[in-house]
């Protein structure tokens, strides 16, 4: 049955190229920790991918819940946290997972630069990882911000006054992205929110897929 | 692949009428001991997968996710921390290099310097060589790197109070806030004497704890009030007695109509 039904697919779309190039692919030996146990830090990227895959998860389900209005962001959080089911584990996994992805792709990151997997031909990859890097932070920058509670909202005060300090562009920075010359506050939130669920998980999407494009096109590094 | 004449296609489409078959490659041949991704890697990488995601739920239940305190902009006794993640450049700024008329050190020069370092790290280290000790220097700067963020985040945390700060800072439940009077004489002695640290509804601050949901009586809470108890000194209190009748019934008053 289900051979028909991807045989009727296949006939009229031809999926059958697509599949092989996504499933044909060797895993040489050095990069397998099931030969060599050491090769359990290629397994780092791999993590970090999956915590990403958590997070966005998590994330869509915490939008079923928050408010993101700064009379409502903070007490549609606590009701998350206190009455809503397995609210308190949806939210404790983007929480923790925003801290896990971060450290595993510093590890991951360690392990590309202390191989020199970065040089010639995969100088272009490497750059794309390094601005997922900065894209992470940036998630995890605009993300503080949304549960509304004092540790959000005077820690993103001092990120946005660091960003007023910028020579030329600083006041426009800040206004940027506060919306407000002055105040922290209502619309600073909405930008935040726009940011962090629309704006850079965006780019986040784009920048993974040439990541991981350019791994399947080059191969993964040798061994040292 | 079947080129030029001949060809056959699906109706009027662009899709090759020619089935391809659709078996896995052989890598009987590569050298090494290779492995198909699919099925049998992804096997394996998903059973690694399942473990490391065992292990992060029993974190998140282990350890529910902190809330603090609806914000309050007028908070003003409030200590800023970022995300751990971040701590290490915030501390920088602390320095006297970094921070005042030398801020452009703190924000731009250092941070660029270093993460603009390493973005384009594959043509500053262009050498042959893969192998660490045969590139001292890429290798040298990124440990000298990772020793400074590694210092810097652990100067900033260590000198924080991390209990204390998420006892201070504990969200009130919506349910429990309590209508102040603010137009009540007590609440004017209290303003004048203890509002600076357990602030302006009680909720408490950074020096004090919160005053709402205590279980005192009004002669220990004038006793407080003059004498101190743990960590707060005695002598807080000024004023007449019976400015301190007042205050103690006002606070009392307050924790009754919960």
């Amino acid at each position: 049955m289900l051979q028909k039904i991807y045989d009727w697919i296949d006939e009229r779309v031809d999926i059958t190229p697509l599949w092989r190039d996504i499933a044909d692919h060797e895993v040489p030996e050095h990069v397998n920790p099931a030969h060599h146990f050491s090769a359990f830090v290629y397994c780092f990227g791999g993590l970090t991918f999956f915590v990403v895959v958590i997070q966005i998860l998590s994330g869509m389900f915490l939008t079923m819940y928050y408010v993101p209005d700064i009379e409502n962001a903070w007490r549609s959080v606590y009701y998350l946290q206190t009455e809503v089911a397995h609210g308190q584990i949806v939210r404790g996994m983007h929480h923790w997972g925003a801290s896990v992805v971060v450290v595993m792709l510093l590890l991951h990151t360690m392990r590309v630069f202390f191989q020199g997997a970065y040089k010639k031909p995969r100088e272009l990859n490497w750059m794309v990882g390094v601005l997922l890097f900065f894209i992470i932070l940036g998630l995890g920058f605009t993300g503080y911000l949304l549960p509304w509670d004092n540790k959000a909202y005077f820690a993103t005060e001092v990120g946005l006054n660091i960003a007023q300090d910028v020579p030329i562009i600083g006041d426009e920075l800040k206004t940027l992205l506060s919306g407000d010359e002055e105040i922290v506050g209502a619309q600073t939130l909405a930008r935040f929110f726009a940011i962090h669920v629309f704006f850079l998980p965006a780019a986040l999407f784009a920048l993974l897929g040439v990541h991981f494009i350019l791994i399947r096109k080059q191969g993964i590094s040798g061994p040292l | 692949m079947h080129k030029g004449k001949g060809m056959k296609f699906v109706g009027d489409s662009r899709i090759s009428a020619e089935r391809k078959p659709n078996i896995p490659k052989d890598y009987s041949e590569y050298p090494g001991r290779t492995e198909a991704f699919w099925p049998n890697f992804l096997l394996k990488e998903w059973l690694a997968g399942s473990v490391f995601l065992v292990g992060f739920l029993c974190l998140t239940l282990a350890h529910p996710s902190p809330l603090e305190g609806m914000a309050d902009p007028t908070d003003s006794g409030y200590i800023p921390l970022p995300d751990w993640y971040f701590l290490f450049l915030y501390e920088l700024l602390k320095y006297d290099f970094a921070s005042g008329p030398y801020i452009l050190f703190g924000i731009i020069i250092i941070p660029g310097l270093a993460f603009g370092g390493l973005l384009l790290a594959p043509f500053l280290d262009k050498g042959p060589g893969r192998r660490p000790h045969r590139r001292p220097v890429a290798v040298g700067m990124m440990l000298l790197a990772l020793t400074s963020v590694i210092w810097l985040t652990y100067q900033s945390a260590s000198h924080v109070d991390w209990e204390s700060r998420a006892e201070a800072n504990k969200p009130v439940p919506p349910s429990e806030q309590v209508n102040i009077d603010t137009d009540s004489e007590g609440y004017a002695v209290f303003e004048n004497n203890c509002m600076s640290c357990h602030g302006e509804d009680l909720q408490g601050g950074a020096a004090g704890p919160s005053l709402v949901g205590i279980d005192r009586s009004v002669d220990e809470v004038k006793d407080i009030a003059q004498n101190g108890t743990g960590s707060m000194p005695p002598g807080q209190f000024s004023g007449s007695d019976e400015e301190l009748n007042k205050l103690a019934e006002f606070i009392i008053s307050v924790n009754k109509e919960e």
